[in-house]
């Protein structure tokens, strides 16, 4: 054994790594960090005084808000339908089971323009549902229900596809656990089903609440879109493009960009908390 | 508490799983339900436990009938095999899960609480665990906790499903004295299942054998070891090799084959079957012989000989590496074979379970040693 050694140096099992990541880099610096660093500039452009005259201005306050309330409404409703549905997918059996499953997905692949239209159809003073309503007395076209109403179409899969794999996955041990020590059917669904779907439950809300934010192609059709009153933010942003006040729309959509971050960040956090959690115990 | 299960049947779609099912069991008694897997066992387990429902038969427990009474109201302790600890719950929420769950006419207060999870803790000896986190325990750090949970609601029986399954070697030694210590002082009727004939032998009272929904023989590590009752019993206690032989009045003689060690059995004349452990073989060298040796593998301790008869097919024997007259055994050679312990079946005796445990497979478990 003469032969000086060579430092040992351990052989990539995957082939392509730089290739494959300098591609991947590349594209989101293209597609994502670019346009949002444009963003960020064209807001800053302006200066703190400006920026804040236009976002506290009264009609983009008042698309906030109904931006907002809307969003609100849609969230706690699929919170609550979104959970119900992935109950159902998981734990019963039925037919039609898997078309209804497929049908989930329909808001995800459904242009959002289609959505928006049919949803105005169905909702107008003439349309199916419309005049029930509103021999009822209650109005959701041009209304902000009916904002509320064409965010919780376009956002319940996220609910749904959060919640669905983690309910999936539950040992079924750990009901029948809560069976023999004498649990009766609610206090297992609170104090262990419930729990264990907890974090990815509250997770799905925070990315259907973010999704409902942004939400336009379906929202402009059904909401009328009157200033200060059904007018919602991605919209005025689309208005003050429109006229040319790149500022203006710039400054708005930065306060969503704002939105929309930090409830990245909190979905995030809500999965590492869930996946600590789900840490095996079996 | 006894219980008392009679002529219990069921099926999952079209596989029965329990095929008649008579069995009782006495007040305080430790039983093992041993059988390889998809014997039924499990399946017994839980509809004791009230998580699976029979399509026949009873079950009555200290006179009351249990296919009555739903499972959160049969008192039981059940661990299960991979624990199923919740774990969103430290180790003390787990252990007072049920008793806070009780409806709150019956739920102690949480002092009480308290203190049950409290002397529970120490009688089990983990409490430095207490506000830990299932995903942060061992193996058998669980173990001790899914027991704990179960004996919190003072169970009338306990039950247990491959309590050890999961566990190395070690641990399982020291968990199976720890949790005999458990039921002697806890004084509670208990049943576990496994498939670890070891594990059935040291730790219980009685062992019930299950193969393919029934049960196959029950009593004593020693009876079950030395007259297993039926050729099932006999392969699933390692006796894997099959000779066919010829009984002629309480005799046996088969080809090539000195069954001069064998006791003479009241079995009528005619064809029968000897169910023989390898160990209990030793090849005599023999120029006339049938027999020929195949293979020669050694484990250390053992040499495991692998030989053929031109008619018969395989046989397996294990001779001590260090014995004398093993350094004859060689392959190629001519050998008989001396039979020192084994059972005889009459050639017709039905062979419940056998039907999908192939020959080859190995019914002692290697993990167990």
């Amino acid at each position: 054994m003469t032969a000086a050694t060579a430092p040992i140096r351990a052989k990539r099992v995957m082939p392509g790594f730089t290739l494959s990541l300098g591609t991947t880099l590349l594209y989101l610096t293209f597609i994502v960090l670019i346009p949002v660093l444009a963003l960020v500039l064209k807001g800053a452009e302006i200066g703190p005084a400006r920026f804040w005259q236009i976002v506290s201005s009264p009609r983009a306050v008042a698309a906030f808000q109904v931006t907002l309330t809307a969003a609100v409404i849609a969230t706690i409703f699929n919170a609550v339908y979104g959970l119900l549905m992935a109950w159902v997918l998981v734990r019963y059996e039925f037919r039609g089971k898997r078309i209804l499953d497929a049908l989930m997905d329909v808001p995800f692949a459904l242009p959002t323009a289609v959505a928006g239209l049919s949803l105005t159809a169905l909702f107008s003073a003439n349309g199916w549902f419309g005049g029930v309503l509103e021999a009822a007395g209650l109005q959701v076209v041009y209304t902000i229900w009916g904002i509320a109403l064409a965010m919780a179409f376009t956002s319940v899969p996220f609910v749904v596809r959060t919640v669905q794999p983690v309910l999936e996955d539950m040992d079924p041990a750990l009901e029948q656990a809560a069976i023999t020590l004498g649990a009766r059917p609610w206090a297992i669904f609170t104090r262990v089903v419930f729990p264990a779907i907890l974090p990815a439950w509250l997770a799905g809300c925070t990315t259907a609440f973010a999704r409902s934010l942004g939400e336009f192609g379906a929202i402009v059709f059904i909401a009328g879109n009157l200033p200060g009153r059904t007018e919602i933010a991605a919209l005025l942003a689309f208005i003050r493009l429109e006229e040319f006040d790149y500022n203006g729309a710039a400054a708005i959509a930065l306060v969503l960009l704002g939105f929309a971050l930090v409830l990245l960040v909190l979905s995030n956090l809500l999965q590492n908390w869930a996946s600590k959690h789900r840490e095996a115990t079996r | 508490m006894s219980i008392q299960i009679s002529a219990m049947t069921k099926r999952f779609g079209k596989t029965d799983v329990l095929r008649g099912i008579d069995l009782s069991v006495q007040k305080g008694e430790l039983v093992a339900l041993l059988g390889p897997s998809g014997s039924g066992k499990t399946t017994l387990l839980k509809i004791i436990a009230g998580l699976e429902w029979p399509d026949a038969g009873q079950l009555a427990v200290e006179d009351q009938d249990w296919l009555q009474l739903a499972a959160q109201d049969r008192r039981i302790g059940f661990v299960f095999q991979h624990y199923a600890l919740f774990p969103h719950m430290s180790v003390r929420d787990n252990i007072a899960f049920g008793l806070s769950v009780r409806p709150r006419a019956e739920r102690p207060g949480k002092s009480v609480i308290a203190a049950k999870v409290d002397e529970l803790l120490h009688f089990l000896q983990i409490a430095h665990l207490a506000d830990r986190y299932p995903g942060q325990l061992s193996g058998g750090q669980r173990q001790r906790v899914a027991l704990g949970r179960a004996l919190a609601i003072e169970p009338k029986v306990l039950l247990l499903d491959e309590p050890f399954g999961a566990l190395d070697a070690a641990i399982r030694r020291d968990l199976r004295r720890w949790l005999r210590g458990v039921h002697e002082a806890t004084g509670s009727t208990t049943i576990f299942v496994t498939h670890d004939q070891e594990e059935a032998f040291e730790l219980a009272d009685r062992v019930v054998v299950m193969g393919a929904g029934k049960i196959e023989q029950i009593g004593h590590a020693d009876a079950i070891h030395d007259h297993p009752a039926t050729p099932f019993v006999a392969r699933f206690m390692g006796a894997t090799v099959d000779l066919p032989v010829t009984l002629q009045a309480g005799r046996a003689d088969g080809a090539g084959l000195d069954l001069t060690a064998l006791a003479r059995r009241a079995l009528p004349d005619g064809a029968a079957r000897l169910l023989v452990r390898p160990q209990d073989i030793t090849p005599v060298p023999d120029a006339d012989a049938p027999w020929r040796i195949v293979t020669r593998m050694s484990n250390g301790a053992h040499l495991r000989l692998v030989l053929i008869h031109p008619d018969l097919g395989e046989a397996e024997a294990d001779v001590p590496r260090r014995a004398v007259k093993a350094e004859a055994l060689i392959p190629d050679a001519t050998v008989r074979l001396k039979i020192e312990g084994g059972t005889i079946f009459p050639r017709d005796q039905p062979q419940h379970a056998t039907v999908d445990t192939p020959k080859t497979t190995p019914t002692r478990l290697e993990s167990s040693r």
